[in-house]
């Protein structure tokens, strides 16, 4: 019988054990369950708060941004415009801070016991998924409500796109998140920075305002940032309004493509030796 | 077969804040290994790590140069002083961290136990916690289905199975950590401390259950522990660290003899407290000619001399001392009150009393149960040297401390 473990210095750049992963798929579903079923726990709401969250937030947009600001909003009843940007926006947001928190938050059970770190990540996408799930029915009721009252929403082909989407946030936040979360296990500046900085992004994304009211030049720019192109073909499927390109979201698919296998491989290189330096 | 095999492994560490000055390290590092093709450095060969020792680099060596197999079904017990490296060889070998240098081999699953529980997460339940735990150590869903009951059976905990941990006591978390790494399925098992918690009977039950995975079994089992009694019970084999090398690699029994032998002083203890009403001058193990020695014959006189040093008598002053065996067990406690004048005193042992074996002693001067008068803050070693008893013949390595000749009757 051959040697099946060899525990040496240094792996290959691109030596990613895929198929390790998938053997800890039961640990996968267990730290998504755990993640699901503590986040609410000796609460009194409960599950309720996925909702209230996102109500909440809607509602305050509504005043500031909608009313005392007056940020147009295509045309659609503000209720719904907030609602669909938030429900993805927050996703994203979710994820990425979570992931990107990943070996300074587990060190505790990575100092104890080895598996493959990734699934620590992966859970977490996962697990947001669900909440966001959630969110997504309310932003559905909200929706079906607009409809039956003759609001001007018009859903179109283009709303198949959504799981394709949601996939997109998904890998987008996965692949920024593990980046961020190998590089500040050493250098913790740029955890500091890293949290203010999601806060901006969201200026520079098309979640309170349409990208409809800048300049084709300034939509240009705008549409650098990955997200743009995701929650702009989410507000046009749903609702017929907003700015849709093949190019612009083929652009952010490559994006999140390459960046997830950048990340990937950096994880991987930072997970054999973090204890060391975290 | 072997079962692991360590070639050359050696960890380097960085001391003082990894935090501080990192940048400026990781950019000379990269300057002088990439650029100019140079070794790395912040490598400097050849410096040992010894934690009471200022050196001069601000990198250690955890461990040096490592290299020893492991055949299959052995159970090692790994020793060593604080720092010398055991909890690193650990962590390279469950893949925690990575070695600077060398190759660890190692057939089938590895499962480390570096500390039981791992993962629990307080609010969810027992049964939860299980699969949870289960998982983190490589089981899959049905395997731990498999094992549920025997599980729940082994850790006691049947009634608060669907409490959540939080509200558990820390040994019933130790027991349900325990009983859940006990019935992992691995080629070879790590274990670090885990039976220096839970209560006596659960001890009991670990050990077993440990022989059990060993023997009946055929797994390897790597085993890491201060305590001596439970490292020569469970293991057949033992490797002593010091520095972070190999000290010693061998026989379980002579290893921890070698272990006791660096860590203890040995022949005559010196006084220091000259000031005090009533002072040990110097205590040492004297044989029959009164020479003193610390390696004494079988069928020779053990004495313990004392010789002390009286500036003020104090009523009811007492000298008592305890004898301990190799593994620590005390064997028995003696006391004489001494009178004024008591200047030197020997406690003679019977003769033949001790089997061959090293043993320590030590001394208490005191008025019993109201104050200590001095304080000897070593044990006194000595060996008791088989020279040709009816023992030597059998040659078995643990026959027990003291020599009973029982009466033969033939009825």
């Amino acid at each position: 019988m051959g040697y099946t473990t060899v525990i040496k210095p240094k792996n290959k750049l691109f030596e990613v054990d895929l198929k390790e992963i998938w053997r800890y798929r039961d640990l996968f579903s267990m730290f998504v369950k755990r993640d699901i079923i503590t986040q609410y726990k000796q609460t009194i709401l409960g599950p309720a708060w996925f909702f209230i969250q996102p109500a909440l937030t809607t509602i305050m947009y509504m005043v500031v941004f909608g009313g005392i600001a007056g940020i147009s909003t295509d045309g659609l009843p503000q209720p719904l415009f907030y609602l669909s940007g938030i429900v993805c926006w927050q996703y994203f947001a979710d994820c990425l801070n979570k992931t990107s928190s990943t070996f300074t938050t587990n060190q505790g059970i990575f100092g104890k016991v080895y598996f493959p770190r990734l699934i620590v990540p992966l859970s977490t996408v996962t697990s947001n998924l669900v909440r966001m799930g959630i969110q997504f029915l309310l932003f559905l009721a909200v929706y079906i409500y607009y409809l039956i009252v003759g609001a001007s929403v018009a859903p179109n082909a283009y709303a198949l796109l959504i799981p394709v989407l949601i996939l997109m946030l998904a890998g987008l936040s996965l692949g920024f998140g593990i980046i961020i979360s190998s590089m500040t296990t050493k250098y913790r500046d740029l955890t500091i920075l890293f949290t203010f900085i999601v806060q901006l992004w969201m200026y520079a994304t098309p979640v309170i305002y349409p990208l409809s009211t800048m300049s084709p030049k300034r939509q240009w720019i705008m549409a650098l940032n990955p997200v743009t192109s995701i929650l702009e073909t989410f507000k046009y499927g749903t609702m017929g309004v907003g700015t849709f390109s093949w190019g612009m979201l083929g652009y952010s698919f490559a994006f999140m493509v390459v960046l997830l296998a950048i990340g990937i491989v950096v994880f991987n290189k930072v997970q054999r030796s973090f204890m060391d330096t975290v | 077969m072997t079962a692991i095999e360590f070639e050359n492994i050696s960890k380097q560490y960085r001391l003082g804040l990894v935090s501080t000055r990192t940048l400026s390290h990781d950019l000379n590092r990269w300057w002088k290994m990439n650029i100019l093709g140079k070794e790395d450095p912040y490598l400097k060969i050849g410096e040992v790590n010894d934690r009471a020792h200022r050196g001069e680099s601000e990198y250690v060596w955890a461990l040096k140069d490592i290299n020893f197999k492991v055949e299959q079904g052995d159970v090692l017990g790994i020793i060593g002083k604080n720092g010398a490296g055991k909890s690193t060889l650990l962590k390279i070998l469950s893949k925690v961290t990575t070695p600077t240098t060398g190759t660890i081999k190692a057939r089938g699953r590895i499962a480390s136990l570096l500390e039981v529980g791992t993962g629990f997460h307080p609010e969810m339940t027992g049964r939860e916690n299980i699969y949870m735990n289960g998982a983190i150590m490589g089981m899959t869903k049905a395997e731990i289905t498999r094992k549920l009951d025997e599980i729940v059976d082994f850790s006691g905990v049947e009634r608060y199975l669907d409490t959540p941990v939080k509200r558990y006591s820390s040994g019933m978390t130790v027991r349900l950590g325990f009983a859940i790494a006990a019935h992992l399925e691995p080629e070879i098992l790590v274990v670090d401390e885990v039976l220096a918690v839970g209560d006596a009977e659960f001890q009991k039950k670990a050990i077993g259950k440990m022989q059990d995975v060993s023997k009946g079994e055929g797994r390897t089992v790597l085993f890491v522990s201060h305590n001596m009694g439970s490292i020569s019970t469970l293991c057949k084999s033992g490797i002593l660290l010091k520095n972070g090398s190999v000290s010693y690699f061998g026989n379980v029994n002579k290893c921890i003899n070698q272990y006791i032998s660096e860590g203890s002083q040995d022949a005559t203890y010196f006084g220091n407290n000259f000031n005090n009403d009533v002072y040990y001058k110097q205590v040492s193990i004297i044989n029959s000619k009164g020479v003193s020695s610390n390696t004494i014959a079988f069928n020779d006189r053990v004495g313990i001399q004392f010789e002390l040093g009286i500036n003020n008598y104090i009523l009811n002053s007492t000298l008592s001392f305890t004898l301990y065996d190799s593994k620590l067990n005390a064997i028995f406690t003696s006391h004489n009150m001494l009178s004024n004048g008591s200047k030197s005193i020997t406690a003679y042992l019977p003769t033949e009393l001790l089997l061959a074996g090293t043993y320590y002693v030590k001394p208490i001067l005191h008025v019993p149960n109201l104050r200590f008068l001095d304080n000897c803050d070593t044990l006194i070693s000595f060996t008791i040297e088989d020279t040709g008893s009816e023992h030597s013949f059998y040659n078995r390595p643990d026959l027990g401390v003291i020599n009973i000749v029982p009466q033969w009757l033939e009825n």
